[in-house]
């Protein structure tokens, strides 16, 4: 598990960046906690990713001052925030809004669906993007709301206003 | 011995062209066999029926053995009646491209065609229970399925047959791309794909050539080329290599491949022959090799 | 009037259990392998997950049919066998084959599972399926898309079993099972891996301008401006240039999804016994809004109600709907 999130293979420039590095390493315990958590629950999930573990993913939620990297090996599993300009190369890059990817996460949208309308980017390895659709889709239940849950009442509160203020355009 | 067939033609070549192409088979192309008919589409059919009997004639006068092909695709009344009608010949020998035939022909002695989808030898046993005597493998297969199939058949006392020259037929469509791609319909069509008698070409938008059209057919861009891999074909078990008609000297084509079969030409001196034969079009054996169907394996490669 | 049974994809055990409990009649689904025509990454199910989804179905009444629908190639044969095997000891309610071979094998060694006619058959004539319902006791064909209704009205007439007919999902222009578009450029083949258009060969290419290409194998299949709603990079859904049309053109399609919804009461006044949805590809949330759609619509109309239904456009590729050859024989 990669903890530091913090650490750029690129040096920035002086004064830039440094909001995004301090959101990364707000974020990166709660991100921690979550993949563990998942990965523990949901161990079947691995099984169709097949090849793919050890793919590096970088989900891009164009509206929040970092990206996620994600490598799905059950072994070393990583998923980090990561500033943009410090990403990691990635076998794979998914982009979109972030609600968006959270209701692909869950399955409350249909990936095609978004894909048709160009809300969802896909780029890289198609087939490494492909089995994890596949392997998240065969999660029952909402990971948004496992993830909100292990957060207690306030983790809830902001899920349903993440929600609530999110609206579909 | 190996034989050499003359597939069916694909296209929709007018009727004075398709007289002197057969004239010229029967007087000069090395080939045992003929197939003859309309494959494609119904609607062509007509303009060939008429000259058919003086066609069967001539071959047959040539010492060429004939048969007629059935339709790929049966799904209106005229289709339904042209594959009864064709079922219910004694004579000349018919090859089935639809299980429509095979319905109408029950166990009367047939030949399979190519369309029929004869992938291995469970079907093709089932097949040859119920009359089959020959059976043509789909072009896409690769040589180890090709070795299994022909071995089985053969055992069976079937003829074997592969395509090893033309463009393969990669789809067949209930719509007409042909009268698609001139703002028609399949109803409207006013036969615009008489103007292209190697078929309509189609290319990438950034102009890399892919595929053919001809009619309801999409076909390869490339011809298929198995002349170095005949030798092989034959000591798998394969009896009958198809050569299928292209806008080409198809009697240069046979040439080639008959003097590759019987030894008297050296290979690459054949193969200089078949691809001037040929203009510049692009050849293929992809499929044979387990690759993607439009690449040409070299045989250093190929081993 | 005929059963109307809905017949949904399920592409994982989740899928299965959405369709499910969505209001499918029947499900159907295949193994990890070129044993069936959506052998795609990450898809499918393994022999135990597969028990515990018929376990899951039947408990609720709902039929699991297995798609064995490829073409093994010579050689190969036995891993087709098995998985029929595996099926009839699970306790599938039905397969659906398209090679003989297969048929036959079936037929004799699991005569009590009934047998279903794949659409890879392609069997579009009385006759043609007559042959498969003489020779294997098939019970139901799967019919090709390129049938208008007066046209299915008639060859119901004229056949022994069941017809089932696509009523929404991906709109296949080629005859199935007679296709080899994907093994010329990718030498995966349709017939005998499984696969159309494989992810392994896809590539997505954004370029300056917002518009975004995509590639199979490396040949450009379509270009879509930044504002233009995308599709599979389906070879037959590709723009291309011919002699007459040096502007680029769908030779073929356009991207856009089949959606019989209007057409429901015709079609099953013309004798059809069951509505198939494609897309064992596609996610829950597809399978859930879709399934829940029709299901509602066949409830409505079985009980002489007009249906009302939800508008499913935004699953559907390019967003763009048609009903193809249903409608007029213009689409030809």
């Amino acid at each position: 598990m990669t903890l530091n999130a913090t650490v750029s293979q690129k040096s920035p420039l002086p004064g830039r960046g440094i909001a995004e590095r301090l959101a990364c390493a707000v974020v990166q315990p709660v991100l921690s906690r979550v993949v563990r958590r998942i990965a523990s629950r949901h161990s079947s999930l691995f099984a169709r990713l097949g090849p793919h573990q050890s793919t590096d993913f970088l989900i891009d939620p164009i509206e929040l001052p970092f990206a996620l990297h994600l490598r799905p090996d059950p072994q070393d599993l990583v998923l980090r925030a990561v500033p943009r300009d410090a990403a990691p190369r990635a076998g794979a890059t998914i982009r979109g809004r972030f609600m968006l990817l959270l209701e692909l996460i869950d399955s409350e949208e249909d990936g095609d669906a978004a894909f048709f309308s160009r809300d969802l980017e896909v780029s890289g390895d198609t087939e490494a993007v492909v089995r994890l659709r596949n392997a998240l889709d065969d999660v029952d239940g909402s990971i948004a709301e496992e993830t909100a849950a292990m957060f207690g009442r306030p983790g809830r509160a902001i899920l349903s206003r993440l929600r609530r203020s999110y609206i579909p355009s | 011995m190996t034989k050499l067939t003359l597939g069916p033609i694909a296209y929709h070549w007018p009727a004075e062209m398709r007289r002197d192409f057969y004239t010229r088979i029967a007087d000069e192309a090395p080939v045992d066999e003929v197939y003859l008919g309309e494959v494609i589409c119904s609607k062509r059919a007509p303009f060939q029926e008429a000259d058919l009997p003086a066609t069967i004639e001539r071959l047959e006068r040539a010492g060429k053995t004939v048969i007629l092909s059935s339709l790929a695709e049966v799904m209106l009344t005229r289709e339904r009646k042209a594959t009864a009608d064709l079922a219910a010949l004694e004579a000349p020998e018919i090859e089935i491209n639809n299980a429509a035939g095979l319905f109408a022909r029950g166990k009367r002695p047939h030949r399979i065609g190519p369309f029929m989808n004869a992938y291995n030898e469970v079907t093709i046993a089932w097949m040859a229970s119920q009359g089959a005597t020959h059976v043509s493998l789909p072009a896409e297969m690769p040589a180890p399925a090709i070795a299994a199939a022909a071995g089985a058949a053969r055992d069976l006392g079937l003829g074997v047959e592969v395509q090893v020259f033309g463009r393969a037929s990669l789809a067949v469509s209930a719509r007409c791309y042909h009268a698609r791609a001139h703002g028609r319909t399949k109803d409207n069509c006013q036969f615009v794909c008489e103007n292209d008698d190697d078929g309509m070409p189609l290319r990438t938008t950034d102009n890399r050539p892919i595929l053919r059209v001809n009619g309801i057919q999409t076909q390869s861009e490339s011809y298929v080329d198995l002349l170095p891999e005949t030798a092989r074909l034959i000591e798998v078990g394969v009896t009958h290599l198809r050569l299928m008609p292209q806008a080409a000297d198809m009697v240069a084509v046979a040439s080639a491949f008959r003097g590759v079969v019987d030894g008297t030409h050296d290979l690459l001196e054949a193969e200089a022959g078949l691809h001037q034969a040929c203009g510049g079009n692009s050849f293929s054996n992809g499929f044979y090799h387990g690759e993607a169907g439009y690449r040409r394996i070299s045989r250093a490669a190929a081993g | 009037m005929s059963l109307a049974e809905l017949i949904c994809p399920a592409g994982t055990p989740a899928a299965l259990r959405t369709a499910v409990d969505a209001g499918a009649d029947a499900v159907y689904c295949g193994f990890q392998d070129a044993t069936n025509a959506r052998n795609f990454p990450g898809l499918n199910f393994t022999p135990a997950e597969l028990a515990e989804a018929v376990a899951y179905a039947h408990a609720r009444g709902t039929k699991v049919l297995l798609a064995l629908n490829t073409y093994p190639p010579a050689g190969k044969v036995d891993l087709w066998r098995q998985a029929a095997d595996t099926g009839a000891r699970l306790g599938v309610d039905a397969f659906i084959v398209a090679d003989m071979g297969v048929a036959d094998y079936i037929a004799r060694t699991h005569p009590g599972t009934r047998l279903h006619l794949s659409v890879q058959a392609a069997a579009s004539s009385p006759e043609a399926i007559r042959y498969y319902c003489a020779h294997f006791g098939v019970k139901r064909v799967v019919l090709p898309r390129i049938l208008t209704i007066p046209e299915i009205r008639q060859i119901r007439k004229e056949i022994p079993c069941e017809i089932e007919t696509f009523i929404f999902g991906n709109h296949g222009l080629m005859v199935e099972g007679r296709c080899s578009l994907t093994n010329y450029l990718t030498g995966q083949s349709t017939n005998m891996d499984g696969v159309c258009s494989p992810a392994s060969d896809v590539e997505y290419k954004r370029h300056e301008d917002g518009s975004m290409s995509s590639q199979l194998a490396g040949f450009t299949i379509d270009c879509f401006g930044a504002d233009e709603k995308a599709g599979y990079p389906t070879i037959c859904k590709g723009r291309y240039t011919a002699p007459h049309r040096p502007e680029g053109y769908y030779a073929f399609e356009e991207p856009i999804s089949l959606n019989l919804s209007k057409l429901l009461p015709e079609l099953i006044d013309a004798g059809v016994h069951a509505f198939k949805i494609e897309g064992r590809q596609r996610s829950k949330s597809y399978v859930r809004g879709v399934v829940t759609a029709f299901r509602k619509a066949v409830d409505d109309i079985r009980a002489g109600r007009p249906a009302d239904m939800a508008d499913l456009v935004a699953l559907t590729e390019g967003q763009k709907q048609t009903q193809g050859a249903f409608e007029t024989k213009k689409w030809r």
